[in-house]
């Protein structure tokens, strides 16, 4: 029968991988964002059909975004491990998986920033420009306001997709739900902790989609 | 002497992939301080790029363009935001930011562009709230006070337009350029905003430049009028001269199709009896109204005319009459009633297949 064996061990390691996994994805969104927006930012304004187009600009961060993002997350976690040692002491642990999770993260978030302001109307910039702002101006006061809804429907992807790459922590010592799914269903044939571990993954990723939709949704002033 | 806006020798060449196009070619204007100045032209003449020339937003290829006595080809870049700030612009689209209630849009030169600087100050040294006590002043030029704190969305198109001039007014610019403000509104809505501009003309001295394809827009508010077509200035003038006296194809086209004056296509056989007849274009100054001239001629040749249209319309702000009229087959008749019209004062303009 399952569950029947669910002892009080298995509920504290739950815990534990929850509270693992959100270390993990909030972190790596958060840092993962402190690159990313200003990348994504330069990205869209550098654009030929940008506020400030620059080739060069844009073609550097351009090649860097699709580099980074070629590459598969579990050989990026590898690679970047003499970077990880230098930046948080020791290359496993929790902490560790953050600085591969936020490389992988950062020009991810850029294109969809990129994304997101490539969306804002080119007349309202024409207006802001034709008032004389400067490109700095434009860029606080009109590209990140008027695609702030967009913004945030994207941090809801990159927290779901950071989620998912965190799941694969486990070959560093990471910890989290993923590690926990894998070691107990894939290494040992326990499918019920995999099962609990994955539900709750499930679950998790089911709370920062509705809360990331519904700030979004508050926070737009186009239909009401 | 030199005008609020001096446009010399203008060119604009886009360069594609495909082949290199010339949007305006050699452009000439001369726009005075207070003048309200129609630049009218189909779509595709040109006539969005000339007004983006004006203040930039398109650098020229060819030309100069002296605002004030200022090249602006020769301003820095942070000089020419300066000089944008004295040059607002308002829009089709009405371009507000959605994100922002009507205050906040307002307030947006005020804090973030324009007014600090020309103060002496660095850009947004105008406090918040002189911002704000500003900017509802300036709703209540434009009627809008109830709707301080409405987002766009929630405003009608004519609403909208009205924030927009609100925003146009806070740098308390030299110059408005308006670019099909009116072309997304309704007839009614098109007029309670061109009363707007006429008065913020009258009450701030603001030289305004209009950009549209409707004549009746040039008709009702504007003084002088020029003609754009294929990206050349085709005629200019004052609008009741060029009213009366088209000289172009590009005028006679523009003035005798009126805005919500869609021509009937006719059936084939209709067609055919239109074919061939001689339709003159007639427009009455304000002496020539006392004479009943079309029934003396009607008399006087004993031949009768066919009024196909009949109309009255506001040029300048004075009513004027205008007819169209299809006159009888004989050749010498024809000449001979055109001449007779002519010395009783009337403009007389031959259009060719006027159709109904």
């Amino acid at each position: 029968m399952w569950f029947s064996e669910w002892t009080n061990e298995m509920t504290v390691m739950m815990m534990d991988g929850i509270k693992e996994t959100l270390f993990m994805t909030l972190l790596s969104t958060l840092f993962g964002y402190l690159l990313g927006l200003p990348m994504g930012i330069a990205l869209a304004v550098t654009d030929k059909n940008g506020v400030r187009p620059n080739a060069v600009i844009y073609k550097v961060l351009d090649v860097i975004a699709n580099i980074v993002r070629s590459i598969p997350f579990l050989i990026l976690l590898i690679l970047v491990m003499p970077l990880t040692k230098a930046l948080v002491g020791r290359s496993y642990g929790t902490a560790a998986t953050v600085v591969p999770l936020t490389l992988a993260a950062a020009p991810f978030i850029g294109r969809m920033i990129e994304s997101s302001i490539n969306e804002v109307d080119r007349g309202v910039i024409e207006a802001a420009q034709s008032m004389g702002a400067g490109t700095m101006t434009i860029i606080m006061h009109v590209l990140l306001v008027e695609a702030r809804t967009s913004i945030l429907v994207g941090v809801t992807i990159a927290l779901g997709t950071i989620l998912g790459y965190s799941a694969m922590a486990g070959i560093v010592g990471g910890g989290g739900l993923g590690d926990i799914a894998m070691r107990y269903g894939y290494y040992r044939y326990e499918e019920e902790i995999m099962f609990v571990a994955v539900v709750l993954l499930v679950v998790l990723v089911q709370i920062f989609q509705t809360l990331g939709m519904k700030m979004s949704v508050k926070l737009d002033r186009r239909q009401r | 002497m030199a005008g609020m806006i001096e446009v010399r020798n203008l060119g604009k060449t886009f360069v594609t992939k495909d082949a290199d196009v010339e949007a305006l070619q050699d452009i000439n204007l001369s726009i005075q301080a207070g003048d309200i100045y129609g630049i009218i032209g189909m779509s595709g003449a040109g006539k969005s790029t000339l007004v983006r020339c004006l203040n930039f937003l398109e650098r020229p290829t060819g030309g100069t363009v002296e605002i004030e006595g200022r090249d602006l080809s020769m301003l820095s870049e942070k000089e020419l935001r300066a000089q944008r700030a004295e040059i607002a612009m308002i829009f089709q689209h009405f371009n507000l930011l959605m994100q922002k209630n009507v205050i906040d849009n307002i307030c947006f030169p005020l804090l973030y562009a324009g007014v600090g600087k020309k103060d002496g100050g660095r850009k947004g040294t105008m406090s918040r709230k002189d911002a704000r006590k500003r900017a509802e002043e300036l709703l209540q030029i434009v009627g809008l006070t109830e709707k301080a704190k409405a987002y766009p969305s929630q405003l009608s198109g004519g609403q909208k337009q009205r924030v927009a001039i609100a925003r146009a007014l806070a740098a308390n610019p030299k110059i408005l350029l308006c670019d099909e403000a009116t072309s997304a509104l309704d007839p009614q809505t098109t007029q309670s905003i061109l009363q707007l501009l006429k008065q913020i003309n009258k009450d701030y001295g603001i030289t305004i430049v209009i950009i549209t394809h409707e004549m009746s827009v040039v008709r009702e508010i504007c003084s002088h009028v020029a003609i754009i077509g294929g990206g050349r200035l085709v005629e200019q003038g004052r609008v009741s001269e060029i009213f009366s006296h088209p000289k172009t194809k590009e005028a006679k086209e523009l003035i005798v199709k009126g805005k919500g004056e869609e021509r009937r296509t006719l059936e084939g056989h209709q067609k055919d009896m239109m074919k061939g007849k001689c339709c003159i274009r007639i427009v009455f100054s304000v002496n020539s109204s006392f004479e009943p001239v079309i029934a003396n001629m009607v008399l006087r040749f004993g031949q009768p005319i066919n009024i196909l249209r009949a109309d009255t319309k506001n040029v300048e702000g004075i009513a004027r009459g205008e007819m169209i009229l299809s006159l009888p087959d004989d050749m010498q008749m024809q000449a001979d009633m055109k001449e007779y019209l002519t010395q009783r004062g009337l403009a007389v303009e031959e259009v060719d297949g006027y159709v109904v």
